[in-house]
């Protein structure tokens, strides 16, 4: 049996570093890429988590070192963790959405296989959007255009990537994966309906005892 | 461009923010000062004063027999200022003296000549030719008078000859305006077409500048499936009408309307107010951070809801101008470009505030504002900030730009909030090439189309500069790695070299 490497062997660095290397040999070998991430075991946990928070400090940098022709932030109003949660909350539904379904349809991807082979997907991203942030300020209003299209074919790249990828860990084939990315968008939106509709009885429901509450109080 | 940081968030995200976070209340409408303006933000930023009042004219105050009643025209001709006392048929002509007070100097109430009669009903407006000659708007005798500046009798305009117009409705001139060549332009009420041009002969001429037809996506899906009896009950599409006009000193008109909707303006399918060339063409520029309708929010409030409704306008020399909101009781000055410099007033009865804001016309920089309701005259003068943005504007039109930037200067001491000072000071510097400098100014009030006139020169002097350096990088970048592989190759021919291998 192999133990199970911690960050203090140099092995698991050397692991966690090729396994990063790795996400840039996903970026240009969609198929090929995520088909060995999980069934050649050529991804980690902690790879995945790091490239999530790089595209989530790459997020952040942009508001404030894009120029602003581009993005002006009202900075007054700006909630940094709401902002984050522009990221987080769609993958975790995603993740979750796409899980459920997929493991009712012989998707052979676990949970945290699709979390991994989505944070792997989200690579362009920051591959991208950094390069791009500092070009940002190197262009005119006329030039708007480079940075607009290039920025757009990231978040496009991105999609193709996370596509691909839940295509090669659940062993779909494209007209299957296609059908479930597009279902698992739909799953995503009735967790957003189910979600909506917990916080409003949980709200109308404590609502109801405060003014038991109060009502009593009254009485007494 | 605005906000495109958060619009990536998308349905689901802002659906599930509103349960996290509940509704993140907006940058909510605040109380603010007589004079204010709009920041990039379109919040509120108060402001010091720009126009303040210097005296308020009633009909006692003008020792005047009969009281005016529903006055609706203001025309100001050189030193002369004439009321339209459209309640009474006479027209007031007033003159300012030299300590800048109001006195009546002649009631017009009739003219001599003419073929019926030659007094006026419910006259809206005056104008008055480089000739001087007289125009009249006579609104209840359907005509446009033409008269000499002692009153005798030229010629008239009736009804637009054009067989695009319903025969059946009642000609009422409602607003002139006259240019050098004594051409006429009417604004008239019920007739959509544009505005109503007559030669100097008296012929009409055709429409210029109709507004556009404005209707949205729906009512147009739902006019098609409605029945007759629903058509009949829903408006239909047509252009509005213009409410006023003012030939400003170039002879361009400047025309504004109040029959306006609160979601057209905001998605730009009516513009407020036009300035059209010979032709009709609306070329007002439109710089600003958000479009030329006045108040940006719109909430109700003291009995008053929805968009500013511009009664009337007037340009200064300067080519600013300022609009008239008849809802709100405000006026709203524009700079050259487009950019709100500020806006005073309210409904009230103070002085400063009005009831039913009807019009407004300048002599020199001094301005008047007439109110409909309460019959009175209100005189406004430049306070020092006033003075101080209007000498920078002035400077800067003359290509004094190292002065406008030092007077803008002085603007942003009375008021750091002032966003115009800002893009003053930059565009004195763009012009006297301090690029770097002025980049500084745009960014901090996010001018983006002078940032950009401003960085593309500093691009192409820095690139100059630099050139050397460039070329050395570039070519540093190709040759090194080309050397680094010779090198490796000429190391493994003679590692591998025959020579070498014989000893072996």
């Amino acid at each position: 049996m192999e133990q199970a490497l911690t960050w203090k062997d140099k092995a698991w660095w050397a692991k966690y570093w090729d396994s990063l290397k790795f996400a840039f040999y996903c970026m240009t070998h969609p198929l090929d890429g995520f088909w060995d991430l999980t069934h050649e075991k050529r991804g980690t946990m902690a790879a995945a988590n790091t490239i999530l928070i790089v595209t989530l400090i790459v997020r952040i940098m942009k508001l404030r070192f894009t120029s602003f022709i581009f993005i002006t932030v009202y900075w007054e109003e700006l909630n940094i963790f709401l902002y984050l949660a522009s990221v987080l909350f769609p993958l975790a539904l995603w993740v979750v959405g796409n899980w459920a379904l997929t493991t009712l349809f012989d998707g052979k991807g676990r949970l945290g296989q699709v979390y991994m082979a989505t944070c792997y997907g989200l690579l362009p991203y920051p591959v991208v959007q950094l390069p791009l942030m500092l070009l940002s300020n190197g262009v005119t209003v006329d030039e708007r255009e480079f940075y607009t299209v290039i920025s757009a074919l990231s978040l496009i790249y991105a999609g193709i990537l996370i596509i691909a990828a839940m295509g090669q860990i659940h062993e779909f084939s494209g007209a299957k994966n296609l059908l479930f990315t597009i279902a698992s968008l739909f799953a995503m939106l009735v967790m957003v309906f189910l979600l909506l509709l917990f916080f409003s009885m949980i709200t109308e429901g404590v609502s109801y005892i405060v003014s038991l509450v109060r009502e009593m109080l009254f009485r007494m | 461009m605005r906000g495109t940081a958060l619009a990536t968030a998308g349905l689901i995200l802002s659906l599930s923010l509103i349960t996290v976070s509940g509704t993140t209340s907006h940058a909510a409408m605040h109380e603010h000062g007589y004079t204010y303006r709009y920041d990039y933000w379109e919040d509120v930023q108060d402001s010091p004063d720009v126009f303040a009042v210097t005296a308020s004219y009633t009909s006692a105050d003008l020792a005047l027999d009969l009281k005016m009643k529903n006055p609706q025209g203001l025309y100001a001709h050189g030193d002369n200022l004439y009321i339209c006392d459209t309640g009474n048929n006479r027209i007031i002509e007033l003159v300012r003296d030299e300590t800048k007070q109001l006195s009546v100097t002649r009631i017009i109430s009739s003219f001599r000549g003419g073929n019926g009669v030659n007094t006026f009903v419910e006259p809206t407006d005056i104008a008055i030719s480089d000739a001087g000659n007289v125009f009249i708007a006579d609104q209840g005798n359907a005509r446009v008078l033409k008269l000499t500046a002692d009153l005798d009798y030229i010629m008239e305009y009736g009804k637009p000859d054009d067989s695009a117009l319903d025969q059946g409705i009642v000609f009422q001139p409602y607003k002139i305006a006259v240019d050098t060549a004594e051409r006429v332009y009417c604004v008239a009420r019920g007739i959509n077409k544009g505005l109503c041009k007559y030669e100097a002969d008296g012929s009409f001429s055709g429409f210029v500048g109709a507004l556009p037809a404005t209707y949205n996506l729906w009512d147009y899906l739902w006019k098609k499936v409605a029945s007759q009896e629903q058509l009949a009950r829903m408006n239909s599409f047509v252009p509005t009408e213009y409410d006023n006009l003012y030939m400003d000193y170039e002879g361009f008109i400047y025309a504004v309307t109040g029959n306006v909707k609160e979601e057209d303006l905001e998605n730009g399918q009516v513009t407020a107010v036009r300035k059209l060339n010979l032709i009709g063409n609306d070329i007002l520029v439109r710089n600003g951070d958000y479009d030329n309708y006045g108040d940006l929010y719109m909430g109700d409030g003291g009995g008053h809801q929805g968009p500013s409704l511009f009664s009337d306008v007037t340009v200064f020399d300067n080519d600013t101008y300022v609009c008239l909101d008849r809802n709100r009781g405000r006026a709203f000055g524009y700079d050259d470009q487009g950019r709100l410099m500020f806006a005073f007033g309210g409904n009230g009865n103070e002085d400063g505030y009005f009831n039913w804001a009807i019009g407004i016309d300048h002599i020199g920089t001094d301005l008047f504002i007439l109110d409909q309701q309460t019959a009175t005259l209100t005189a406004f003068s430049l306070t020092e900030f006033g003075q101080l943005v209007f000498r920078a504007i002035e400077e800067f039109d003359h290509g004094d730009y190292s002065a406008s930037g030092a007077t803008w200067e002085e603007v942003m001491r009375l008021n750091g909030n002032y966003d115009l000072a800002y893009i003053g000071i930059g565009r004195s510097l763009l012009r006297q090439e301090r690029y770097r400098e002025a980049m500084d100014y745009f960014e901090i009030k996010y001018d983006d189309e002078n940032y950009s006139k401003a960085f593309k020169q500093y691009r192409k002097e820095w690139v100059e500069e630099h050139i050397v350096w460039i070329v050395v990088v570039i070519l540093a970048l190709f040759l090194i790695p080309l050397g680094i592989g010779r090198y490796r190759k000429i190391r493994h021919d003679i590692a591998t070299a025959d020579i070498f291998l014989i000893d072996q």
